[in-house]
């Protein structure tokens, strides 16, 4: 731990001083009326998150996007369990979550809106459908590369469907499956921010898009600011627990 | 393989076959789905009446542009970092969190440096795809057998031609791996960039039927970005297999 965990860490330190000080080059090439340069932004973020105005917007955030992450994660074990056991099933769906994984789901959102109407709901279920295929996917190649001598055992002690889920299945997928679920967690978060970037009538995706119509830069940097550095942070942590349940496989 | 690509398809007409129903019977109204007979009928009166083709053009054209400029930037930068071990290693945490965060989330700050034209849209194409053809590319450079690299050493080849003529042939899976991801991500970049705030394009165009609640042109839309992603997705994945099934990966 100790030289790795140095390393690591003095890896990200010039990293950050890296990428702040692109953000203040940057900030003299485009000058003041284009972008802020990082310790004006970091003062008018710090006051910013005591405002009473900020709050409703990120509580909204917060809790449409944990609504859709655990639907995602739910529906996602759910279906990768399903498709990871059942041979056929996996062998003629499987294609079909590739191929929805790849298209541009924003472009689903208006018929989200149609069904939901504009609101909680919405922007729950267009959270949820970026963060369920890819919980399901790494639970088909969890479950699938079990070794089959563990489920041998399992139906040696006559085990019964939901005890061997319990008890063998689900711990010896779990480094995988955690995979998943930090890589649905990522695209659960973008799927809600860009649902409420399109339409919503509050949270921090709504609070961006009002803050280009009335052209205020301070916002716009300090709202970006918080969400990069929430995703890069809880990404970051989620990626340690990661590679630490996979050593041990 | 046959019976499973049967199943395949006789799914996929069940469910269109379900939602047709559901529409004709009224369980999904008119106002929030059209059924997909009709879907398809608008479809083709929009392709041949040409309306939309301006639309069309634009978003193709700047998702190509997008696509290009992360293929060159990111093969042009990974070749370099290749060769830095520190850099590389510093960087490494920035690839690792680079897709948890919300790229779509900087769209704001670019419209205000780049103002209301095409180049935050390709910006945001770019800056989706160029990390995924980055990191392919460097895993590719990895796995270039050391006597390779010696012969271009033998050679007396430069770094630039050592990359053009030995390594880059060789890592060329890996880069159509990253390729393909880019070409999603561009492609997801530009139209849901379009769809947030735009003056043209096919996102543009379906959020604008979106707020006039015309489900005629909506639901056509919408059904061809899916058909050109999904069908772009095929066709690269099905190169990606020939290429690595004719190294015997």
């Amino acid at each position: 731990m100790s030289g790795e965990g140095w390393k690591s860490a003095r890896n990200a330190a010039v990293l950050i001083a890296g990428l702040l000080a692109a953000w203040q080059l940057l900030y003299w090439f485009a000058g003041e009326a284009a972008m802020q340069p990082p310790l004006a932004t970091f003062r008018y973020t710090a006051r910013l998150v005591v405002t009473e105005a900020f709050w409703p917007h990120l509580s909204e955030s917060m809790r449409a996007f944990a609504a859709a992450l655990a639907i995602a994660v739910a529906v996602g074990l759910l279906i990768g369990f399903w498709l990871g056991f059942h041979r056929l099933s996996g062998e003629v769906f499987e294609p079909m979550l590739v191929a929805l994984y790849s298209i541009p789901k924003i472009t689903l959102y208006p018929i989200l809106l149609l069904a939901f109407g504009l609101g909680m709901p919405a922007k729950i279920a267009f959270g949820a459908i970026h963060g369920i295929i890819p919980v399901a996917l790494f639970t088909i190649n969890a479950v699938r590369n079990i070794k089959p001598i563990l489920i041998k055992t399992g139906r040696t002690l006559r085990l019964g469907a939901p005890d061997m889920v319990r008890s063998i299945l689900f711990p010896a997928a779990l480094p995988e499956i955690f995979t998943g679920f930090r890589v649905g967690f990522e695209l659960t978060l973008i799927g809600t921010l860009l649902g409420e970037m399109f339409a919503a009538q509050r949270g921090l995706g709504y609070l961006l898009m009002t803050a280009i119509g009335l052209h205020n830069v301070d916002l716009i940097m300090a709202v970006t600011l918080l969400l990069v550095v929430f995703a890069a942070s809880v990404s970051t942590i989620l990626l340690v627990i990661d590679r630490r349940l996979h050593r041990y496989t | 393989m046959r019976r499973v690509t049967l199943y395949r398809v006789l799914v996929i007409a069940a469910a269109v076959l379900l939602l047709e129903l559901l529409c004709l019977t009224g369980v999904i109204d008119r106002l929030t789905m059209p059924p997909p007979h009709r879907i398809l009928r608008d479809l083709a009166v929009l392709l041949v009446s040409g309306s939309f083709n301006a639309a069309i053009a634009k978003t193709l054209t700047n998702a190509s542009i997008a696509f290009g400029l992360a293929l060159v930037i990111g093969v042009m930068t990974a070749v370099a970092l290749h060769g830095y071990r520190a850099v590389r290693e510093t960087l490494d945490p920035l690839f690792a969190t680079y897709y948890a965060v919300p790229i779509f989330a900087f769209y704001p700050l670019l419209i205000v440096l780049l103002g209301l034209g095409d180049a935050p849209q390709i910006g945001i194409g770019f800056m989706l795809g160029v990390v995924a053809i980055v990191v392919n590319t460097l895993n590719g450079l990895d796995r270039v057998p050391q006597v390779l690299r010696k012969t271009a050493r033998i050679g007396r080849l430069g770094m630039i031609e050592t990359a053009r003529s030995v390594t880059l042939p060789c890592a060329a899976p890996y880069v159509l791996t990253g390729a393909k991801f880019a070409v999603a991500y561009s492609l997801i970049g530009v139209i849901g960039a379009e769809f947030i705030m735009s003056r043209g394009g096919m996102g543009y165009e379906i959020s604008f039927a979106y707020t006039n609640f015309d489900n005629a042109t909506m639901y056509p839309l919408i059904l061809l970005i899916l058909v050109v992603s999904i069908s772009i997705n095929a066709v690269l994945s099905w190169w990606e297999k020939v290429l690595l099934a004719r190294r015997g990966l």
